[in-house]
C-alpha cells in the first residue's frame, strides 16, 4: 500500500505526496517504509534555509523567493516548509505562515507545508529534514525552509540547508549584537528586509564590517579550523571562499528579491564547484543519523525499563537517598541485563 | 515513535472581513492540543481546497458572516472531493439562519455553530468526529 503511494508521489500525485508527508512527520511505520523507498531519489534539491527574528518578514520573503524561482526560464518546482512553534503547554500550534503566501496558492508548481516544532528546540522540528527528503525525491528543485522566529542560538538550519539566509530589519541591533549573535556566523546571505525604514544603510554597513572581520579571521585559520573550506589560489596565494553578501529588500514590494535570487544561485554554483555541496550533504546525513541513533536508543531503553522502576529511583532521589547520577547509572545498566526483543 | 496530531484548517471564504471568530476558534483548538493552519481572509473555495490538500488536514473549519454560506460551502466541499479528500470533516461557524442548517448538513457539513458557542464544545465535537472518521 505504502509503496504504491510512494510510486504515485514520484509520478507527481500531490495528494499522495501530502499523505506521505504526514506519515513521515508522524514517524509511523508506513512513513519509515516510504522514506526507505524514496531515499535513493534524493540528493538533487537545493535546500535553502530562511531564519531571523520574529516579525522580520521571513514568510513574505519566502513568498517572494518562490515567485522569483518560478519565474526562471525552466520554471522549477518549489517546495516550502514553514515551521512554527508548538505550545509547550497544550502541544497544539497555530501555523500562520500561509497568510503571507496567498499569491502562491493558485500555482500548482509550488507546494507549501506548515509544520509545528513538536517540542524540538533549535528552530526546526525533528522531522523537517525527513520532510525535505520527501520533497527532494518528488522532484522539487528548490526547497525553502522557514524556521521559527530565531533569536541567537536557533541554528539547526545550517546542518540541514545548503544555503542559509539570515533576515534582519533596520535598527535591530548595533555591532555588538552582531558580534555576539551566533546567527550572523551561519549566514551565507544576509538580508536587511523592510529596507524602506530608517537606518537600513547603517545596518548594512555594520553587517558588512562584521562579515569582513569574520572572513579575514576565517582565512587566517584556513586549513585547520576554518568553517569555510577555503582552498589556495595559485595566482595570488590568497584563499578563495564565500563572502556573504548583504542585500537590502522590501519584500512586500518585491524590491531586492531578484538580487537575493541571484545570490542563492551563485552560492549553489560555488558549493558545487568547490565540492562543499557534497561535504554539506554528508554533514547533514551524519547529523540526521546521530539524532536518529539517540532517539532510537531512548525508545529502546524506554521499552525495556518499567515506569515503576523509574518512579522508584525518582522517589529515592527526591528523598535524597540517592544522587541523580547514581539513579541514572542504575537505570541505564538495568537495561544491559535484559535481552532485547525477548517476548517472554 | 508515532506522533499523530489532529490538523485543522481554519479559513474564511468570501468577502467579509471579520475574522475575530475564526481567530478565537483557532486559539481554542490550539489550546486543546491541535495543529491549526490559519489562512486568513478572503479565500476562494479553490484556495481553501488547495491548502487542505497541501496540509493534509483532518478537518476544515469555515467561518462565514456574509450570508453567502449557501453558495460557498457546497463549492468548498465539491473541490475537496474533486481533490480526493472526501474524508475531510467540514465544520461551519458564523451567522447561519436556522432554516439553512439542514440543507448544509445534507451537503456534508458535520456541524454548524452560531454566535456564543462554547469553544470546548467545538473541540469535543472535532475530536469525536476525527475518531469516528478514522475508525469508521
Amino acid at each position: 500500500m505504502t509503496l504504491v503511494v510512494a510510486d504515485e508521489l514520484r509520478k507527481g500525485n500531490r495528494l499522495a505526496l501530502s499523505r506521505v508527508l504526514s506519515q513521515v512527520e508522524a514517524g509511523s511505520p508506513a512513513g519509515e517504509r516510504a522514506l526507505d523507498k524514496l531515499f535513493p531519489f534524493t540528493g538533487k534539491a537545493h535546500k535553502i534555509g530562511i531564519t531571523g527574528p520574529p516579525g522580520s518578514g521571513k514568510s513574505t520573503l519566502v513568498n517572494a523567493f518562490a515567485r522569483a524561482f518560478r519565474a526562471l526560464p525552466h520554471h522549477p518546482r518549489v517546495a516550502i516548509i514553514a515551521v512554527d512553534p508548538t505550545s509547550p503547554f497544550s502541544g497544539g500550534a497555530i501555523l500562520g505562515d500561509r497568510v503571507r503566501m496567498l499569491d502562491l496558492q493558485q500555482d500548482t508548481g509550488v507546494f507549501i507545508r506548515s509544520m509545528a516544532t513538536r517540542g524540538a528546540l533549535g528552530g526546526l522540528s525533528n522531522r523537517t529534514e525527513a520532510l525535505s527528503q520527501v520533497f527532494d525525491s518528488a522532484g522539487y528543485a528548490y526547497i525553502l525552509i522557514e524556521t521559527v522566529g530565531a533569536g541567537q542560538s536557533e541554528v539547526d538550519i545550517v546542518n540541514l540547508a545548503h544555503t542559509t539566509i539570515v533576515v534582519d530589519t533596520p535598527g535591530m541591533g548595533d555591532d555588538i549584537q552582531s558580534i555576539k549573535a551566533g546567527i550572523l556566523e551561519i549566514a551565507d546571505i544576509l538580508v536587511i528586509n523592510k529596507a524602506d525604514r530608517p537606518g537600513a544603510d547603517q545596518s548594512v554597513r555594520y553587517l558588512q564590517n562584521m562579515i569582513e572581520m569574520g572572513y579575514r579571521s576565517n582565512i587566517q585559520r584556513a586549513g585547520k579550523h576554518a568553517l569555510l573550506d577555503v582552498s589556495g589560489d595559485p595566482q595570488t596565494d590568497l584563499p578563495q571562499g564565500w563572502l556573504p553578501p548583504v542585500i537590502k529588500t522590501v519584500a512586500t514590494e518585491f524590491e531586492g528579491v531578484e538580487a537575493v535570487l541571484q545570490a542563492i544561485l551563485r552560492h549553489g554554483s560555488f558549493l558545487r564547484e568547490s565540492d562543499l555541496w557534497r561535504a554539506k550533504d554528508e554533514k547533514a546525513l551524519r547529523d540526521t543519523m546521530r539524532k536518529m541513533i539517540l532517539s532510537g536508543l531512548v525508545d529502546t531503553w524506554r521499552e525495556q525499563v518499567s515506569t515503576v522502576l523509574i518512579e522508584e529511583h525518582i522517589r529515592a532521589v527526591v528523598e535524597r537517598n540517592e544522587s541523580p547520577g547514581a539513579a541514572v547509572r542504575a537505570l541505564l545498566s538495568y537495561n544491559q541485563n535484559v535481552k532485547p526483543f525477548s517476548s517472554e | 515513535m508515532t506522533d499523530q496530531k489532529i490538523r485543522v484548517l481554519i479559513a474564511k471564504p468570501g468577502l467579509d472581513g471579520h475574522d475575530r471568530g475564526a481567530k478565537v476558534i483557532a486559539r481554542a483548538l490550539r489550546d486543546d492540543g491541535m495543529e491549526v493552519i490559519y489562512t486568513g481572509l478572503r479565500q476562494t473555495p479553490e484556495m481553501i481546497a488547495e491548502a487542505a490538500l497541501q496540509e493534509d488536514v483532518n478537518v476544515v473549519g469555515l467561518s462565514i458572516l456574509s450570508g453567502a454560506h449557501n453558495a460557498l460551502v457546497p463549492q468548498v466541499i465539491k473541490k475537496l472531493h474533486e481533490n480526493g479528500q472526501d474524508n475531510v470533516i467540514v465544520f461551519l461557524g458564523g451567522i447561519i439562519p436556522e432554516d439553512d442548517i439542514s440543507a448544509l448538513v445534507h451537503q456534508g457539513v458535520t456541524k454548524v455553530y452560531g454566535p456564543g458557542t462554547d469553544t470546548r464544545e467545538v473541540c469535543k465535537d472535532i475530536r469525536e468526529a476525527v475518531i469516528t472518521r478514522v475508525e469508521g
